[in-house]
């Protein structure tokens, strides 16, 4: 449903499929399809866990986190069965990549999931996506039901005399679900409250087994490093940093889509280039790099390379790959504002810093952008949002408090602009009122 | 209580996919709601008593998941992103666009029962931005124009099924006075 | 578990492995502030009060869900630890209303002493609070829900502590809010636990909310006075125009063998001490009228009738009905009352279990009963009969969480699938009546397996079970009133062939095992002995008469053709609780001390106005045999405890009341034959008291003057008065009581009393009669998680 774009700088691993009808599973064979997993019968684990750690595949939901090593974390031996989660709960505002995944190889996913399930020594793996999703939902029960017809699922498969199942699993609307012990507990049938670490879902998980838990695009990398090789696949980007990243371009650029481009490529090309650049004779007030959890970057600071260690460096982070492109003419207390009151919607409630936090955030920064702020109310915010961070249960918190962070210090002088009664310099008069009394 | 064959086939197929009973409830109270419209008091109680839960621990499930609802909603629930990307490219116009248009504001329904207005999170559309979905169907770089189709397709659409209920009740009611005839 | 060594703040902290980091923080003295931290309880790490610093660790780190590890170094304080502590204190002001002026929690609040320890003067918050009403969950629970700070103790202590499992968290973020199980009340035992254990005033007392503040009321650790279990409850007392009046029952208190818990009637039901229909006269019938009186006027015409009929008819004429709610002082003074002074072993109580065959099944058995506490530590656990979460709460608590925390078996036998059945490691049910079949299957007569054989179970279900049971070690095996006579004797017979196993013979109300400790019977003196027999008591009391009394229903029959006399009813309701015709005593001389006009008191010749157990001072025995110490907590003007009356009784009857109440110096006036030593020995009290380091009691209505005397004459009583004095419970034993004896069955009648009932003091509590009328359905049965 979603529209396709291309560039020429692209490079076509993970969505080399898409647009070739791979939904269909005979098309999907046709397409080296389900061959991975096949190669992958023939190795041991530690083979299969090897040549994912070599790839410098790092886990694609945000964290960044090496996926061999991840994978490696899983105990040998268990007593309760071990799992394999696909997380398709994909929410991060600015993020909508795995959506295409799950429209145009749904079947890339179910392999990753079946690598990772010979990997770790699990026998069953869920596909968690997103309640909002119900036509992909629709696509991966029929790509799961082919695939066991198939006999790629389920006994003996491939006649390898090894099982695997893997069973689809729909959400209802919660972003904090996208983070993976509160995921498992949705996946539980219960409310979505992250768990309590140590002990991690790797040694203990979903029903209390050992679980690993990857975001959808890095299972669906999986095959492809299988079939292309560790080495390959590193080479496509900078060191620690293996393979492409699907970015999904939004907000103020000429060409918005979701491109695959190696990682490590310039953010400035990504918005020049392969966006378009800033149409309507506007010029880039910020970008933020990586999702709404990431704090943006300032027109001066894009001159960086979009992999996970330069971004950090750049004192952002990569994060889901959402590229949200602002002209001058957004307000960035009206952004930021924005940015907070999801926060403050999505914020599971458990613990005091980000349920107390983003409400008194949200509130203060509502009144702000209508005009009501204080000069004092600026040190707040950022006082607020400081002692949020690294504080809260989970990582909910610190993206709720970053980003705040970041507006608030690079941008002080337009929040400034907002004093003292004065309207919203970005605004016609009243129009915040009105989606004041409008909004949730 | 009685849910559709389609419906009953589902949960009969999900439930063993699961070690615990209570894994399949989340999916499951999304389509008793989409088949019910909302999740009512005998929804709750049923799927309780069919998961080996208490109604307590059912709705606290319920009250967690942002698109699982108590209350009845209008036929079609008009769902506008105003999130970031959305909101840079005219999100809230939208929104407010439609607020004027039906007449209501967020979560309200029209009077006809027709359309729910809701303002949601990010709904994975960032590059096709703005969004909105009306039920499941996502509607992307929406204007106020492409915005207004979208409403009167729904219209539409309700319309018909009202002429096919109306056609119908005509024909019962010929076929009742041919009999009495 | 080996011990860890690690560091905190500097010190050296030593604790066994596993140990949570605030925890041991605890044993060196640094406290790690919390909100959702609670000991027992599941982790949360939630309210984020108890970061610390662990070196290795980027971010500060939750004490509460650290496991604490060799070599640890942590900081408890420091200037980042501090402003997180006070930063989360703003945040939580927030929302917060500051309405502490009104707020009951309002002085001893968590929240309060937690702003004043680590918080900020300073508000930052300048926007307005979130809102939302209060709400009434239930007769005795109101909730303020903007108060409520989300520690999820509630949630937590009626779950995993109670399995009851109705309070839910619904919604998420700022919106979070704790909800009941019927969506806006509950459906539930009424524990009260949830209120106890919140640090705000988000969850209140019905009872108490808005009545007055926690800095004007004294409180009073003292005994519940409802069922058998001996919880201790801290009661809120004031200065009122009619005394001290109760305004708060709670659990403030933890050092009771309860610890956290305590039921509806600990927790609200004082409320019969306030009742209007208190007596707070003597009343006296004229023209056949009850008609106020003085004391003095009442004591002088009791004192006169009872000696009367005494030395008219003889003692045989003169009935005695004791009470299972007087303390033990009271008890066997009445014991001894009866003996001495009115010459009768027509001396009965309403007894609920049989203790005289307890006893005997146990006699020369050291260690052979239970204590509470050891039912919460036992590694396993035989119930059969019963239902303790209706009729023994606490025990049903402590079963529970020794399940929960200690992995002990339990073992259910019983005729109803019981609540406990969900602790069980295996829940057998029999035959209604059978149960005395599954002491004597238990014991190796395996013909009586067909009895308790039904359609859940199978012959070799319950061989299996019982080699199961004889495999345990230090088994504690507690039983119901469906246990009596030969077949508690069989009972006992196998479970003393288990190694270290121990005993619970459960009796309702709050004293009966102190009734039959005190020899409340008529044919056995306090620790059992027979009245044929010799004893200490037929040493020190004197000439005592020598056959056996009448019990209940012999007096009733007495009475019937005219024999009887007179009747002496201490704090009991025969008629109410017994079903005895109201006109049995018509024709006899009626007495009756009691707080109300009862059943029994609307028949009495004289009617006088008691104080109860929250009114005085002294100890009970609780059903498992634990001593504790009972302290006076209200007052109603107008009333007297029942010792200060049986005492001025028998002074206005002539008798000397120092042979009754051993006080006074006696060594040097008698050499201790107004004691009944014999003339020439020495004062055998007084030589005890000594050695004891005692003093001497001086008032004839100081209860503790008797507690010596049963310290020193009851068998297995003889336990440490200091630690009784430091509010301890200190469990008594049976292995030294006398021989005791067989009763008949139909003696023993169950209070049956629910969790929302108790006898006659139930009727005139206003909190558990709102709390049935609210429950007119019968609480479901909810799933555990």
């Amino acid at each position: 449903m979603a529209s396709l774009v291309s560039h020429p700088d692209e490079v076509k691993v993970v969505t080399r499929r898409f647009g070739l009808g791979a939904t269909n599973i005979d098309r999907y064979l046709e397409l080296d399809g389900y061959k991975a997993v096949q190669k992958a019968l023939g190795m041991d684990a530690d083979a299969i866990i090897n040549e994912v750690k070599n790839s410098g595949l790092r886990g694609r939901g945000g964290a960044g986190f090496s996926t061999g090593m991840k994978w490696s974390f899983v105990p040998k031996q268990s007593a309760k069965p071990k799992y394999v989660l696909c997380n398709g709960d994909e929410s991060e505002p600015g993020t909508c990549k795995d959506r295409l995944i799950f429209e145009h190889d749904p079947h890339a996913v179910i392999e990753g999931v079946m690598i990772g399930g010979l990997a770790v020594g699990a026998r069953s793996g869920y596909i968690y996506i997103r309640g909002e999703y119900r036509y992909l939902s629709i696509i991966m029960q029929k790509a799961i039901r082919d695939a066991y017809a198939k006999g790629f699922l389920g006994k003996n498969i491939f006649g390898s005399g090894r099982d695997f199942d893997i069973y689809w699993h729909g959400g209802a609307g919660a972003y904090e679900v996208g983070e993976e012990s509160a995921l498992m507990e949705s996946l539980e049938g219960k409310r979505g409250i992250p768990r309590i670490r140590p002990p991690f879902p790797a040694v203990v998980g979903l029903w209390g087994g050992p679980t690993v838990i990857n975001n959808a695009e890095t299972l669906a990398s999986v095959p492809h490093i299988m079939l292309g090789g560790a080495e390959w696949y590193a080479k496509i980007g900078p060191p620690k940093n293996g393979g492409t990243r699907l970015f999904c371009l939004s907000g103020n650029v000429a060409k918005p889509g979701v491109y695959e481009l190696p990682m490590g490529y310039s953010l400035k090309k990504m918005i020049y280039e392969v966006g378009g650049g800033i149409p309507n004779g506007r010029s880039l007030k910020a970008v933020v790099p990586g999702g709404s959890s990431t704090p943006c970057l300032t027109a001066d600071e894009i001159d960086i390379n979009m992999d996970f260690d330069s971004v950090a460096k750049a004192g952002s982070m990569l994060g889901s790959g959402g590229v949200v492109v602002l002209d001058d003419q957004q307000c960035i207390v009206k952004f930021a504002l924005r940015t907070m009151k999801f926060y403050q919607h999505e914020s599971c409630g458990w613990c005091i810093p980000c349920r107390e936090g983003t409400d008194w955030l949200k509130k203060t920064l509502i009144r702000f952008h209508s005009g009501g702020g204080v000069k004092k109310d600026i040190d707040n915010m950022q006082y607020l949002s400081e002692n949020m961070l690294g504080r809260t249960f989970c990582p909910l918190g610190d993206a709720a408090a970053m980003p705040t962070i970041a507006f608030v210090k690079k941008f002080r002088k337009e929040f400034e602009d907002h004093l003292d009664g004065r309207p919203c310099p970005y605004e016609k008069a009243g129009v915040a009122e009105e989606m004041e009394a409008l909004s949730h | 209580m009685k849910f559709s064959e389609e419906f009953e086939a589902r949960f009969a197929e999900m439930v063993p996919h699961y070690p615990t009973k209570r894994s399949a409830l989340v999916p499951t109270l999304l389509y008793a709601q989409d088949e019910v419209g909302f999740l009512s008091d005998e929804v709750i109680a049923e799927l309780a008593g069919r998961l080996d839960l208490t109604e307590l621990e059912v709705r606290n499930v319920i009250s967690y998941y942002s698109m699982l609802t108590t209350k009845p909603r209008g036929k079609f629930n008009l769902q506008v992103c105003t999130n970031i990307s959305c909101l840079v490219r005219g999100g809230e116009e939208i929104l407010q666009h439609c607020a004027k248009k039906l007449g209501v504001g967020h979560k309200g329904t029209t009077p006809d029962g027709l359309f729910t207005l809701e303002e949601v999170e990010c709904i994975g559309a960032c590059s096709w931005a703005p969004a909105a979905q009306v039920n499941y169907d996502f509607h992307e770089n929406l204007t106020t124009e492409k915005m207004d189709r979208v409403l009167d397709k729904c219209l539409a659409q309700a319309q018909e099924q009202l002429q096919r209920i109306k056609s119908v009740d005509s024909l019962a009611d010929t076929l009742s006075q041919r009999s009495e005839g | 578990m080996a011990d860890v060594t690690l560091t905190v703040d500097g010190k050296k902290v030593t604790a066994p492995a596993g140990t949570l980091l605030i925890e041991a923080c605890k044993t060196v003295g640094i406290e790690v502030p919390s909100f959702c931290y609670y000991p027992n309880l599941s982790l949360q790490g939630a309210c984020r009060m108890c970061l610390v610093k662990i070196e290795k660790m980027p971010k500060l780190q939750t004490a509460c869900t650290t496991v604490i590890s060799e070599g640890m170094i942590v900081t408890s304080d420091s200037e980042e630890i501090k402003q997180a502590r006070k930063s989360m204190l703003e945040m939580l002001l927030g929302n917060h209303p500051l309405d502490c002026p009104v707020c009951d929690a309002g002085g001893e609040c968590e929240l309060q002493d937690m702003t004043f320890s680590y918080g900020a003067a300073e508000s930052k918050f300048m926007e307005a609070k979130n809102h939302k009403d209060e709400q009434q969950w239930s007769p005795v629970v109101f909730f303020d829900r903007p108060r409520c700070i989300l520690c999820y103790r509630c949630v937590r202590v009626c779950g995993e502590g109670m399995d009851v499992w109705a309070l839910g968290v619904q919604n998420r973020g700022v919106s979070s809010i704790i909800a009941p199980n019927k969506e806006d009340h509950l459906e539930c035992e009424e524990c009260g636990m949830c209120i106890d254990i919140c640090p705000v005033g988000a969850l209140t007392s019905g009872a108490y909310r808005y009545k007055t503040r926690p800095w004007e009321m004294k409180h009073v650790g003292t005994i519940c006075t409802h069922c058998g279990d001996g919880c201790k409850t801290t009661l809120g007392v004031r200065r009122a125009d009619t005394g001290m009046e109760i305004v708060r029952g709670d659990n403030r208190d933890k050092s009771g063998t309860n610890g956290d818990f305590l039921c509806i009637k600990g927790r609200y039901a004082f409320d019969f001490a306030n009742h209007e229909e208190r007596l707070t006269q003597p009343l006296i019938r004229k023209e056949g009228k009850l008609t106020p009186a003085t004391w003095e006027e009442a004591f002088q015409l009791i004192g006169k009738k009872f000696a009367e009929v005494r030395d008219r008819d003889g003692g045989s004429a003169i009935g005695v009905i004791g009470s299972t709610r007087t303390t033990n002082e009271e008890s066997y003074l009445l014991s001894k009352f009866a003996r001495m002074v009115l010459k009768t072993n027509n001396v009965d109580h309403h007894r609920t279990a049989d203790f005289p065959a307890f006893a005997a099944a146990l006699r020369g058995k050291a260690d052979a009963t239970a204590s509470m506490a050891d039912v919460f530590t036992a590694p396993a656990i035989l119930l059969i009969g019963n239902d303790p979460t209706e009729q023994h709460p606490l025990l049903a608590w402590q079963i529970r969480n020794n399940v929960r925390l200690h992995r002990s078996r339990l073992y259910v036998i019983n005729s109803q699938a019981i609540k406990l059945r969900r602790q069980a490691t295996n829940f057998m049910q029999i035959p209604a009546g059978a149960e005395g079949k599954v002491a004597a299957f238990l014991a190796g007569d395996d013909a009586a397996a067909d009895a308790i054989i039904n359609s859940s179970s199978t012959k070799d279900q319950w061989n299996s079970l019982r080699d199961t049971l004889r495999g345990e070690q230090n088994l504690v095996i507690a039983f119901g009133s469906e246990i009596l006579g030969s077949d508690l004797s069989s009972l006992v017979t196998f479970g003393s062939a288990i190694a270290g196993a121990k005993f619970v013979c459960l009796a309702d109300y709050a004293n009966s095992r102190g009734a039959a400790d005190m020899g409340l019977y008529p044919d056995l003196l306090p620790g059992y002995h027979p009245i044929s027999g010799s004893s200490e008591f037929h040493t020190e009391w004197g000439e005592i008469p020598q056959a056996a009394g009448l019990d209940l229903s012999g007096m009733v029959e007495a009475a019937s053709t005219n024999k009887l006399k007179a009747l002496y009813v201490v704090g009991s309701n025969p008629i109410g609780r017994l079903k005895i015709d109201s006109f049995a005593f018509s024709n006899s001389f009626v007495v009756v001390q009691d707080m109300f006009l009862t059943e029994t008191a609307v028949v009495a010749d004289v009617a006088l106005p008691a104080a109860n157990a929250y009114e005085k001072s002294g100890t009970f025995t609780n059903t498992c045999g634990d001593l504790q110490l009972v302290k006076k907590a209200g007052e109603v003007t107008g009333t007297k405890a029942d010792f200060e009356m049986i005492v001025r009784i028998a002074d206005a009857m002539g008798f000397d009341v120092r042979k009754l109440v051993p006080i006074g110096g006696g060594t040097h006036a008698d050499m201790g034959q107004s004691r009944g030593a014999q003339s020439g020995e020495a004062d055998r009290h007084a030589v005890w008291l000594e050695a004891h380091g005692l003093e001497p009691k001086l008032s004839p209505f100081d209860p503790m003057a008797i507690l010596d005397e049963i310290q020193r004459l009851v068998p297995g009583y003889d336990v440490s008065r200091m630690n009784l004095l430091a509010g301890n419970s200190q469990h008594t034993s049976l292995a030294k009581a006398g021989p005791g004896v067989a009763h008949r069955p139909e003696s023993i009648s169950p209070a049956n009393d629910t969790l929302f009932s108790s006898g006659t003091l139930g009727h005139y509590s206003r909190a558990l009669k709102s709390v049935m009328e609210s429950h007119e359905v019968k609480p479901a049965e909810v799933a555990a998680d």
